[in-house]
């Protein structure tokens, strides 16, 4: 331990602690920004600064180490007197447009100023980079960007993607992708981890409020909803809940309040997913085993996030993903066949909206995969942010809601469906169903949950014996499945070397794009609760625990689906509706062209300017070229009508020049 | 200087023969951390410039993310990314050749050259750029044409200064 004092105060603190945590240790709070805990140290904004006796200027406390009799001032007049002078600089350039701003009262540069009671801006000057780039899933509004590089941290050390990087220098900064290329045209797997950690209004989903609004208020549409299994641990966190508390029962009241005409559950899709994937797997395993060949591992395919990493990142490993739709797509797909069938309704005039924990979904619906007969299986992605965002537009009370079900048949679910929104969960529903099929027993595991992948290690593993298998399945006797899980595209970049040098030991691997699964999805609510990630894990756990049917292939619903609609797993239908092939595009999309650029995106004012861009460039630049040729035209008149009227000026004065002239000759002439 | 780069190609391979002069240099220096902007100061020197999909090549060699080549590329004013002229001149803008005159020789450059700063001329000889004191701060207004320093400039001598090159 090491002895210092902070503002007269002795305290012991950990060795290699920083002072900022000594202090939090001892019950004083050291205004901060960019200091993010455990992820982000980096002092980069300098709000932090302490005044340590000894030092020449001032410390930033999130970086700097506590030493053996440290004597340290957090409250001085010199460091308040600093912190409000960098806390006016970085307002100085800064929207300052706080009333019509997303973050508007959830916002940390918001909040320091009032820690800081700030009361006015001294500095006004030029302001920096100030322009909007948005995708389909992701809007960067630079003009509100503090520069704090959090996003740059998540995006490097985290996911180890490398999008978001600081550019050019000083005043000039920005934060983004290389040569300012617009976010919808680069390799970025959209998880939106970088949304979850700005501070600002900086970083933010694409909005998809307005156009779901609109669908509601259509009344030649039916609007169907659907929630993913990690939105009901997590949104009620926005209307004061304890963080990972379950209120399905509210989340489906608010939504049939919010005047939805179907409330489904993505969960019945998760079912449903663990039945094709299941499937396709055994397929897999025996053909494998019986010399036909097979690609081994086989890799999940419900996060669309890790789907983009893989496609530009791994383009030539796509044959290990499962061809299985994302659950949502393919409720989508259902709602529009099955479903509409079943309650006459024209496809075209149904109108799908997922509930999701994830920005990637947003861009997932406009692939041209993700359709059918020409319709897009899903029209409107909100993240768990906006759906709150909407309810408290629509005023709706949602502490005080009565607790409803979702509605049927696409609504059921079981446990196993639930733990689709945490890391490891995906597998563990899987191997509960492909374990009794194969065998007729149950899982042997206790509470059925298969306890080595349980947890928020970035790589998990484990191995299941198969012993007396039923005849059908005589092939995988004695066989050991080994199977991996992981989530983050760190962690997934790992598994995924081993994959493409051939040394992969594993049969069937999870990957989730976001660090801890869906749960911790880039739609998710900013939490401020270090617990977070435990707290929604057991918030999901124990929906799981909290049902009588826990096993996928138990579901009523999607028994008589199977029996009414699609036939058998992996039919021809059940094919061509829920199941899907992928696109190689490589990591500067050598191989593909698409692109996910938002309309109406403002990139007209971002700097530079690459041969990628100026297909999105030249539209601005055509009506700036006008603009300007209308103003040029403007000053050329201006400045006839002056060149006129001095010419006529230049006239007079040498009409009068000329005449004093003559009065001159003529005055020498007389005395002369 | 050779200049080999062009418009950008979307074939992966046909770019490696394109860069394949620079994989030496990426060899020599690929596990030693930190030396990126070594080996983007020759590709410089190789290229002329620092296309995007040099950058590209580079940052794949290399495994790291393109945003931080660009990044490195942004922050230094000495590279650059778009085609270079024959010769780069750089007038000092120092404190020093700032207060004795150096604005004064940006300006007849300018007029000289037809072209802004960070501009280069048309028929590709000259680029023309500023240098934020070159070290030279005794011999004010000073001037730099690729290596070599021009003292004590004025605006009369630009036009002979030129004429060797």
């Amino acid at each position: 331990m090491i002895n210092l004092t902070i503002n007269g105060k002795k305290i012991s603190a950990e060795e290699n602690s920083t002072i900022l945590e000594a202090a939090k240790n001892n019950g004083i709070n050291i205004p901060h920004l960019c200091y993010l805990e455990d992820v982000h140290e980096f002092g980069s904004c300098r709000i932090c600064v302490v005044e340590v006796e000894g030092a020449k200027t001032l410390q930033a406390s999130c970086i700097t180490k506590v030493s053996e009799g440290m004597v340290v001032h957090t409250n001085s007049s010199r460091v308040r007197k600093a912190r409000k002078v960098l806390y006016e600089l970085l307002l100085s350039d800064h929207s300052k447009d706080c009333l019509s701003c997303k973050r508007n009262q959830t916002c940390e540069l918001q909040e320091l100023g009032r820690t800081l009671g700030v009361d006015e801006t001294r500095f006004e000057g030029a302001r920096s980079a100030s322009y909007t780039d948005s995708s389909v899933s992701i809007t960067r509004d630079l003009s509100k960007c503090v520069l704090c590089r959090r996003c740059v941290t998540v995006c490097n050390e985290i996911q180890g993607v490398g999008i978001l990087n600081a550019q050019n220098r000083g005043f000039d900064t920005v934060i983004g992708p290389a040569m300012n290329l617009p976010i919808g045209t680069v390799n970025c797997s959209y998880c939106g981890q970088c949304t979850v950690v700005c501070p600002v209004g900086a970083l933010k989903e694409t909005d998809s409020i307005q156009e779901v609004w609109e669908a509601l208020n259509d009344k030649n549409k039916r609007v169907v909803v659907q929630v993913a299994p990690a939105v009901r641990v997590a949104i009620g966190e926005e209307f004061g809940y304890e963080c990972g508390e379950r209120v399905t029962g509210k989340l489906a009241s608010a939504l049939r309040e919010l005047g939805f005409d179907d409330v489904f559950d993505t969960n019945f899709a998760a079912d449903l997913t663990i039945i094709e994937e299941g499937t396709e797997f055994l397929n897999r395993v025996k053909n494998a085993l019986t010399g036909r060949g097979a690609v081994l591992p086989m890799i999940t395919s419900c996060s669309p996030g890790w789907i983009k990493y893989i496609e530009h990142t791994f383009p030539d490993e796509l044959d290990h993903l499962s061809t299985c739709k994302s659950p949502h797509t393919m409720m989508g797909a259902l709602v529009k066949s099955y479903y509409a069938k079943k309650i006459n309704e024209d496809p075209k005039d149904i109108y799908v909206v997922s509930i999701m924990p994830c920005t990637a979904k947003k861009t997932e619906i406009r692939r041209a995969e993700m359709k059918n007969d020409g319709m897009p299986n899903v029209d409107a992605v909100l993240t768990t942010r906006e759906l709150a965002s909407m309810i408290r537009e629509a005023g709706i009370d949602f502490r005080s809601l009565e607790d409803s079900e979702f509605d049927n048949p696409l609504g059921m679910s079981t446990g196993a469906a639930d733990i689709f929104g945490l890391t490891g969960g995906v597998m563990e529903a899987a191997l509960r169903t492909v374990y009794e099929t194969v065998t007729g027993r149950e899982l042997p595991f206790d509470g059925l949950h298969v306890t080595p992948i349980m947890g928020l290690d970035q790589v998990k593993e484990a191995s299941i014996l198969i012993e007396d298998p039923l005849e059908n399945y005589s092939f995988l006797d004695g066989v050991e499945i080994r199977v991996a899980v992981t989530s983050g595209l760190k962690g997934a970049n790992q598994l995924m070397k081993e994959v493409a040098a051939g040394k992969s030991p594993y049969h069937f691997i999870e990957v989730m794009g976001c660090p801890g699964g869906c749960m911790m999805g880039g739609g998710q609510p900013r939490s401020k609760d270090p617990d977070v990630r435990i707290k929604r894990l057991k918030g999901l756990y124990s929906e799981d625990e909290s049902k009588v049917l826990r096993k996928s292939h138990e579901n009523p619903y999607i028994i008589s689906l199977y029996e009414e609609f699609l036939g058998s797993p992996n039919s021809h239908k059940a094919h061509e509706l829920l199941h899907t092939h992928y696109v190689k595009r490589g990591v500067f999309n050598e191989y593909s062209n698409e692109k996910f650029v938002a309309k109406g995106a403002d990139i007209k004012r971002a700097p530079g300017g690459t041969d990628k861009m100026a297909d999105f460039l030249e539209g601005a630049r055509k009506k700036e070229r006008k603009e300007r040729d209308e103003n040029e035209s403007i000053r050329i008149l201006a400045l006839e009508a002056e060149n006129a009227r001095l010419k006529d000026e230049l006239d007079d004065a040498l009409e009068t020049v000329e005449l004093f002239k003559k009065v001159l000759a003529d005055y020498a002439e007389k005395h002369r | 200087m050779s200049n080999k780069t062009g418009s950008c190609t979307c074939n992966p391979t046909e770019k490696t023969s394109r860069y394949s002069e620079i994989d030496k240099v990426i060899e020599l220096y690929k596990d030693k951390r930190g030396s990126l902007i070594q080996i983007l100061h020759l590709a410089q020197e190789i290229y002329g410039h620092l296309p995007l999909d040099l950058q590209q090549y580079i940052a794949k060699s290399l495994d790291i993310p393109l945003s931080e080549v660009s990044g490195v590329v942004s922050f230094y004013s000495f590279f650059s990314t778009k085609p270079r002229g024959q010769h780069t001149i750089r007038v000092c803008l120092g404190t020093a050749c700032y207060v004795r005159g150096g604005k004064k020789i940006i300006e007849k450059l300018s007029e000289i050259l037809g072209v802004g700063l960070g501009e280069t001329t048309k028929d590709g000889r000259f680029t023309f750029e500023i240098a934020r004191c070159i070290g030279a701060c005794g011999l004010a207004p000073a001037m730099m044409i690729d290596n070599v320093v021009y003292k004590q400039v004025n605006a009369n001598k630009l036009e002979s200064i030129l004429s060797q090159y």
